[in-house]
């Protein structure tokens, strides 16, 4: 069996394959104590190879593994991982718990990318911090947002900025799932800025946690004018992509 | 000695002993590593120590130490009036708060740090100086120096920004001015035997680092380019002639390596040209991440780099005349971002990336410097015409982006592969 494990900030995912197949998929918040968790997805699996991709790639060093392993970044597992599931992908966009990654494919192959550096500024982080504000849990946030009109345009994408302009705006009077809405258009804009920096050709394939947002999906794909159904590619598990690529390229040696 | 030196003792000892750790992890780690290298660390090790007893006995002796900032001060000039010319503390975070009280925040690291050096009495190379050179080159330096000026008296040269022949005959009036100064300083008369001598050592050290520079171009890589950027760091600090020799000597070394094709990594590791901003003592923090990411580095194109050593000074010339025009004309070639326009930059990039035979390029730009980062969106457009890949990274002296940074870095590299 083979396994891709995909250690994010807010979450660790592991996919394990057999012949290509996937035979299991599992997902585990990231605590503050990963090493353990890692070891708890792993309990009772015993790996013929290992890749790690994720923030906490480099933790499977000190997983005391007697299986080969090795490390591969999320971008490159992102790639891998939606090309599989969507060999037309042209760029991959991934939002997971405290990065934005925009790829550029060629041929499958990472031609370029983008990511934001050392701020969690409009990433899934954002979306969870900005939804305590609102007391509304992060799985149901997206629909709040939706039921918003005329959404007033938030000009701050600092997490802690944003929160000062929505409590100014709610000081206003103006309606809280408005509110809630400019705040996912406001990442729709940032986002599709570092799309555009590497070229957005469709279909784009958008993968990690937030890919589960149906707010963010229909402000993205009315602001890259997807084409119906084949313009912007969602994967069932978004969330899961990093760990299959990775278990993908443990496949292909 | 130290006690004579306006130094904060206390201070200065944690910052020495912080430096120590950073450069084992970073530099005693290596594998494989040149017999030439223990120069480097014996340099590094005294740089804050026996460089400075060097300096505290030339000055006993009567000669007068120069302290700059910028590639563009002539040290022919200064060597000819037998003044000694070293580079002053920039590379590390120190004593920022009290320089956001003179510079704005968001004004770069490299800034920052000269200013905090000076405040927090850090640095015993400014505290040696008898003489400070600021420059007109970026905006950030030239409002820094109105402010460092009112802590310590800093001469400053007017560096165009353009190059036209107003322009030249601009920066050939300043390097008179410079001579002047220095004579008067120096109470020496520079002659036409002086100033050829002058040009000569100069010279020597950049024949020394061109050395160096060509010996990279190949596989494998026959020194790390941490080891590299080292050497380019200590020809700001080194006595001239002792670092040319020990050069010379490490770059033989080389040349056996080559010859059986040893390295300090494997054939066929993805070879990288930085290329931006200088990176000043101890500022590694880049090119740490970068070989930990499976790669190596080739090249330095910067003023800690290729710009400081590309260009020689014409050496035909005889008379005071012939000899400040080959000067000027040397300086006059420097392509730093501050000049507008600046394409020769673009092309000086992509002729270093092919000669050393670079898979890619990591432009590296210090956060808030308008010049480089500027022109990062040029070399990419430059380079991606040239079929060579380009990541542009952005940061500064803090250790907070180094997870970031080696995932981008680590993504970069997948893509050369």
């Amino acid at each position: 069996v083979i396994i891709g494990l995909d250690i994010g900030s807010r979450s660790i995912e592991l996919v394990a394959m057999n012949n290509r197949e996937v035979v299991h998929a599992l997902r585990v918040p990231t605590t503050f104590d990963p090493l353990s968790q890692c070891r708890k997805l792993l309990d009772g699996l015993r790996p013929d190879i290992l890749v790690g991709t994720g923030y906490g790639r480099n933790l499977i060093q000190r997983l005391g593994l007697d299986c080969e392993h090795s490390a591969i970044t999320e971008i490159k597992a992102h790639a891998i991982g939606a090309r599989h599931l969507f060999p037309e992908a042209a760029t991959v966009l991934d939002i997971g718990g405290q990065d934005t990654k925009a790829i550029a494919l060629s041929g499958g192959r990472v031609m370029k990318f983008e990511m934001n550096d050392r701020c969690a500024a409009g990433t899934g982080k954002f979306l969870e911090y900005t939804a305590g504000v609102f007391q509304i849990p992060i799985e149901e946030f997206g629909h709040y947002a939706m039921k918003g009109n005329d959404p007033p345009v938030i000009s701050s994408i600092c997490t802690v900025f944003a929160e000062t302009e929505a409590t100014s705006l709610m000081a206003q009077g103006k309606q809280p799932e408005s509110i809630a809405l400019g705040l996912h258009k406001a990442i729709i804009k940032r986002t599709v800025n570092m799309l555009n920096r590497v070229g957005l050709n469709q279909p784009l394939v958008f993968t990690g946690g937030v890919a589960n947002n149906p707010c963010v999906l229909s402000l993205l794909a009315s602001a890259i004018k997807a084409e119906e159904g084949t313009g912007l590619l969602i994967p069932e598990n978004p969330d899961m992509v990093g760990a299959l690529g990775a278990a993908l390229h443990a496949a292909d040696g | 000695m130290w006690e004579k030196l306006d130094l904060d003792l206390d201070a200065h000892d944690a910052l020495l002993e912080v430096l120590g750790k950073f450069y084992g992890d970073i530099y005693m780690s290596q594998q494989n590593r040149l017999q030439g290298a223990e120069y480097l660390d014996f340099v590094l090790s005294e740089v804050h120590g026996l460089r400075i007893k060097e300096l505290q006995d030339a000055k006993a002796e009567g000669r007068k130490v120069i302290g700059t900032f910028c590639v563009f001060v002539p040290e022919e000039i200064t060597l000819a009036a037998d003044a000694v010319h070293v580079g002053l503390c920039a590379g590390a975070d120190a004593g920022t708060d009290l320089a956001e009280q003179l510079v704005p925040r968001n004004t770069c690291a490299l800034i920052k740090s000269f200013i905090g050096f000076k405040m927090a009495k850090l640095c015993p190379f400014t505290e040696s100086s008898d003489m400070i050179v600021g420059e007109t080159t970026c905006d950030g330096k030239k409002k820094a120096y109105e402010a460092f000026n009112e802590i310590t008296p800093t001469y400053i040269m007017e560096v165009p920004q353009t190059k036209t022949e107003a322009a030249r005959a601009l920066w050939k009036s300043e390097v008179l001015r410079y001579l002047a100064e220095v004579e008067k300083l120096t109470g020496k008369t520079i002659t036409p035997e002086r100033l050829k001598q002058g040009i000569k050592t100069t010279n020597a050290k950049r024949r020394a680092l061109q050395r160096l520079t060509s010996l990279r171009a190949a596989d494998p890589a026959p020194i790390s380019g941490r080891d590299a950027l080292l050497v380019n760091q200590i020809s700001f600090y080194d006595e001239p002639i002792r670092f040319t020799a020990k050069i010379n000597e490490l770059c033989d070394e080389l040349e056996s390596r080559i010859a059986v094709k040893d390295g300090i990594a494997p054939a066929k590791t993805p070879r990288l040209l930085l290329s931006g901003c200088p990176m000043a003592v101890p500022n590694w923090k880049l090119p740490y991440v970068i070989e930990s990411s499976g790669a190596v580095i080739v090249g330095e194109e910067s003023c800690i780099g290729t710009r400081n050593s590309r260009d020689l000074v014409d050496e035909s010339g005889e008379t005071m005349d012939e000899m400040i025009d080959a000067i000027v004309d040397r300086y006059m070639k420097i392509d730093c971002a501050c000049f507008t326009p600046n394409t020769e930059r673009q092309e000086n990039v992509t002729d270093l990336a092919k000669r050393m035979n670079a898979d890619g390029v990591i432009h590296y730009s210090l956060l808030f410097c308008q010049p480089y980062t500027h022109e990062a969106l040029k070399v990419d457009k430059t380079l991606q015409a040239e079929g060579i890949p380009m990541l542009s990274i952005e940061t500064d002296y803090s250790m907070e982006d180094v997870e970031q940074l080696k995932t981008r870095i680590e993504a970069f590299v997948e893509t050369l592969a």
